[in-house]
């Protein structure tokens, strides 16, 4: 019996290596040819809150988690008690038999709000607050239970390996309850020790005693448990499949597309794509010497911005990193990019506000306010990109706009791609197009940096090269830099920089700007991330005979308007879709487009969409049975 | 070879307050400039807002006037990416010490080879007067409606504490010693701070250019005293010359309590300087061994307008 999409769940403390676990599911899928879509969630917080990964597989390409689970491996009680329900029938349960008893006030991360929710639940079902009591409850739901003492695997392989050190190794668990799952849906156990060698190459001794307890675990799961219907032994893999973290995309875009200086302040969930860009910081050339990012981390965004802006005025391409707070704090700088035309990128992962806001979970809630951030008039970018795969691509996009039109762009990525992992088809470095624009290499006498210009774009010195030199000032100037508060001249310089937003409509290629994947009397409008689990779920409708069609929105500001109207002239019922509460690109499409969006589908839990709700409420919606705001709540 | 400071005027009209201290410092750097023969194109005057904040329109060589507090930001930005510039900061004790005193202590922890000049009067000029970092707790300039409430930034002190390793004080209506202090401060290779003592005659009538004179200190003979003297004519020794703790200890404290003296005597020249600590273009090319040599603005990004980037070491790693 082969299936073709397949969800399995891990979870347990934060430090408990539920991310390595999740790695190694995901590296033995992937070897074995499957697509992967695998989703961290966690809290803030270093060690103990509750974390977890959902990684969906399948036999053709996906885009989304969906709600089902198919197994859930835990070894601890919050885990269980979290996730329980969300194992769909005929699925399985690996749990720690030591812990039946466990209750829900034992385990004191559980917060009250939950735990008073799931104390309804059970006391309705007339079951014991324990794990013995939610266990009883999908057992009925006809969920398989594959119970297993993750102690005694470990003093047996302690015995067995002569190694009494493993007696004691909780952090083994992960690897037990992975090779476990494996096990038991027959993946093969060579790729199981290739992810793991893999995993741990610079620590052979670590490796070592990975490799024992994923050997025992596994062959445990293939002896012991049975009537699991789910056989998972691979599929044709394609050549050139990359198995990526969300972060890495743009990481990877910058350095292929020439970006060379990243100042940044740390902050989740932006900062691992800085850390990944240093981590590679040294470059290979293709026929010239060696290159390098510098990386700088600064004291706080303000800096970084500062010293984003002091590195492209000497002609590098220069970017930062940052969420939501950071730049927040970057916005007056943002403006004097603006009115000073320096071409700066800021990669904005965005993440759930407002203030601290759900600092570790997912919110796609910074649109309005990157197109509106900084005070007064200046022209900028707001480019947001769909998919991971995409972002390596868009990476390069923006640069080259940034140098094209001289403005800041605001590359709006969120927490659903950084902490998402997924396989993708190879990026190629050779579709990575560079255009400097009017960036100088060599200058004449009498150079003017804001002189007017037929397309209102001046050519642009860099510091440091001869005869280059120009003034810069956060007041308004004159052709040369210096302050000018001269009334007529003012105006000239406003309408020469607010002219770009035209020139940026008129040149980036239409494909770039917005994607359109049909048109259809329902049509979505939706951005970012929010973008995988729609197409998933458009699919999952056109199984059931329903089309409805997408455009996404990848240049929102300035917002191309005409384009976007001749898209949709013939749509009857506009639907938006998108991860904040106010349904903040719909507000744009109204103010650009002078039309209302007739239904919402929106999500603010701070968990990013499944295509499963998508679905649902898309049903809803084309049977007339919908609310006008689908409010999605899926996702612990 | 020398030039002249004329070749680094700009015909930009000045217009601060006539009698201002800011004159002095501009000439001297001006001056400095000159004397050093540094080319002009390949050198920055970054600076920050407010009255001292126009310096860069006035000096001809590229100038970035930046953002309140901001300034050090921006000129490490471009000292990182293009390591041959020489590149000043300047700005006010209202920039610097106030709403930018976190990059402040951030920079001298860099050590950024670069020059940081703060015009220290003592007030918000721009804004009609204000108190500043500078000023003293208790003490009222003629448009604060009350005494200072604050106590005041040690300038000196705090720069010593953060880690920059050259620090000095200059005044500015003596414009020589400054012009060999800004000389000083941007040979030094590592990140340099100068304190320029400078009277604003429109809103701070107590430290006015009679006081630091010393017009109201007459000894019996009815002979006035300056308030201003110099270390170096009093055999103070500023320079850590090995790179020992215990001589490093020595002479921070040794400034440190120098920086205290203020009232009748206020010293100026180097306070402190220290070249045993490493400058962050070194500190960068212990990670990135060809950094200096190829920085990030002399790098080829592109060939025939495509990605000249070899990122397919990474892509194996990930390829699955």
């Amino acid at each position: 019996m082969s299936f073709t999409d397949f969800t399995w769940l891990i979870g347990g403390p934060q430090g408990s290596g539920v991310e390595s676990g999740a790695n190694i599911f995901s590296r033995v899928s992937a070897e074995i040819g499957y697509q992967i879509f695998g989703k961290r969630e966690f809290y803030s917080n270093i060690k103990g809150e509750h974390s977890y990964f959902t990684v969906r597989i399948a036999d053709k390409k996906i885009h989304s988690n969906v709600n089902d689970v198919n197994l859930m491996a835990s070894f601890d009680a919050e885990t269980i008690f979290r996730h329980y329900d969300e194992v769909v029938s005929g699925g399985g349960i690996i749990y720690d038999s030591d812990i039946l008893e466990t209750s829900t006030d034992s385990v004191r991360t559980l917060d009250v709000p939950f735990k008073e929710r799931l104390h309804k639940e059970l006391e309705l079902k007339n079951k014991p607050f324990t794990i013995a009591g939610v266990l009883d409850i999908a057992k009925e739901k006809n969920v398989l239970l594959f119970p297993v003492s993750f102690k005694s695997i470990l003093h047996t392989l302690a015995e067995e390996t002569e190694n009494p050190r493993l007696r004691g190794l909780v952090r083994m668990y992960n690897v037990i309850g992975v090779s476990l799952s494996l096990g038991l849906v027959k993946m093969p156990a060579d790729s199981l020790h290739k992810a793991i060698e893999s995993i741990f190459s610079k620590k052979p001794e670590i490796a070592k005693t990975n490799q024992q307890t994923a050997t025992y675990s596994y062959n445990y799961a293939t002896a012991k448990f049975e009537n699991f219907d789910y056989t998972l032994s691979g599929t044709k893999k394609e050549s050139g499949t990359l198995l990526v973290q969300g972060f890495q995309g743009t990481a990877l875009g910058k350095m292929a597309c020439g970006c060379r200086f990243q100042p940044y302040y740390p902050i989740t969930p932006a900062s691992d794509e800085s850390v990944f860009l240093e981590s590679n910081e040294l470059l290979e050339i293709i026929g010239d010497r060696p290159g390098s990012t510098a990386v700088i981390q600064t004291e706080d965004e303000i800096s970084a911005m500062g010293m984003t802006i002091g590195g492209a005025l000497t002609g590098t391409r220069s970017a930062t990193c940052t969420s939501g707070p950071g730049f927040a704090l970057m916005t007056e700088m943002l403006g004097w990019a603006g009115i000073n035309e320096v071409p700066i990128v800021i990669t904005n992962y965005q993440r759930s506000g407002p203030s601290t806001g759900l600092p570790t979970r997912h919110g796609q809630d910074d649109l309005l306010f990157s197109i509106f951030a900084g005070h007064g008039d200046f022209p900028k970018i707001v480019y947001a990109s769909g998919e991971i795969e995409e972002s390596f691509y868009d990476t390069g996009n923006c640069f080259n706009y940034a140098d094209v039109f001289q403005v800041p762009v605001i590359h709006l990525m969120d927490k659903f791609h950084a902490s998402s992992v997924i396989t993708c088809k190879r990026w190629d470095t050779e579709k990575i197009s560079i255009d400097r624009g009017k960036l100088l290499e060599k200058v004449e006498d009498g150079y003017r940096r804001f002189e007017h210009t037929d397309d209102g774009i001046s050519p642009r010195s860099r510091l440091g090269i001869d005869n280059g030199i120009f003034w810069n000032t956060g007041d308004e100037s004159d052709e040369t830099g210096h302050i000018s508060e001269d009334p007529v001249s003012r105006v000239k310089m406003m309408d020469k920089r607010m002219s770009r937003l035209d020139l940026i409509l008129d040149k980036i290629p239409k494909e770039e700007q917005v994607v359109s994947y049909g048109i259809n009397d329902f049509t979505i409008i939706s951005w970012g991330s929010t973008i995988g689990p729609v197409k998933d779920a458009l699919e999952m409708l056109k199984d059931d005979g329903i089309s409805i069609g997408l455009i996404q929105l990848k240049l929102i500001h300035p917002f191309p308007s005409d384009y976007v109207k001749s898209l949709l002239k013939d749509v009857k019922t506009i639907i938006d879709v998108e991860a904040n509460q106010s349904g903040q690109l719909g507000k744009i499409f109204k103010q650009n487009v002078q039309r209302n969006v007739d239904y919402f589908i929106l999500k603010y839990t701070g968990r990013a969409m499944t295509s499963t709700e998508v679905y649902d409420s898309l049903k809803r919606i084309v049977q007339n049975k919908a609310e006008k705001r689908e409010v999605l709540m899926h996702g612990a | 070879m020398a030039l002249k400071p004329a070749e680094f005027k700009t015909d930009v009209h000045n217009d601060w307050c006539p009698g201002c201290g800011d004159f002095g410092i501009v000439n001297a750097i001006q001056m400095a400039l000159a004397d050093m023969g540094i080319q002009r194109d390949k050198t920055a005057i970054f600076s920050g807002i407010g009255c001292s904040g126009k310096t860069s329109h006035f000096i001809n060589t590229y100038g970035v006037h930046t953002l309140h507090g901001r300034v050090l930001t921006f000129a490490q930005g471009a000292k990182i990416a293009n390591p041959e510039m020489t590149i000043i900061a300047v700005g006010g004790d209202g920039d610097g010490l106030g709403i930018g005193a976190g990059h402040f202590v951030a920079a001298g922890r860099r050590n950024v080879n670069m020059t940081y000049i703060i015009f220290d009067n003592g007030v918000y000029g721009l804004t009609k007067g204000q108190a500043s970092p500078t000023l003293k707790l208790g003490e009222k300039t003629k448009s604060l409606p009350s005494p200072n409430t604050n106590s005041n930034v040690n300038p000196i002190g705090l720069a010593i504490a953060s880690g920059f390793t050259f620090v000095a004080r200059g005044y500015s209506y003596d414009v020589r010693h400054l012009k060999d202090l800004i000389v000083q401060a941007v040979r030094h290779p590592g990140l340099s701070f100068l304190d320029v003592l400078q009277p604003c005659p429109t809103y701070n009538d107590l430290n006015t250019r009679d006081w630091y004179a010393g017009a109201d200190l007459m000894d019996e003979a009815q002979k006035r005293h300056s308030r201003i003297y110099k270390l170096e004519d009093t055999g103070y020794e500023p320079t850590v010359h090995y790179d020992s703790e215990i001589e490093t200890n020595e002479k921070l404290s040794q400034a440190l309590i120098k920086s205290l003296e203020w009232g009748t005597k206020i010293p100026t020249g180097v306070f402190y300087k220290n070249e045993n600590t490493t400058p962050y273009t070194v500190r960068l090319q212990d990670k990135i061994p060809n950094y200096l040599e190829n920085p990030p603005s002399k790098q080829n990004i592109s060939k025939n307008g495509f990605s000249n980037t070899d990122i397919s070491k990474i892509l194996d790693s990930l390829e699955v």
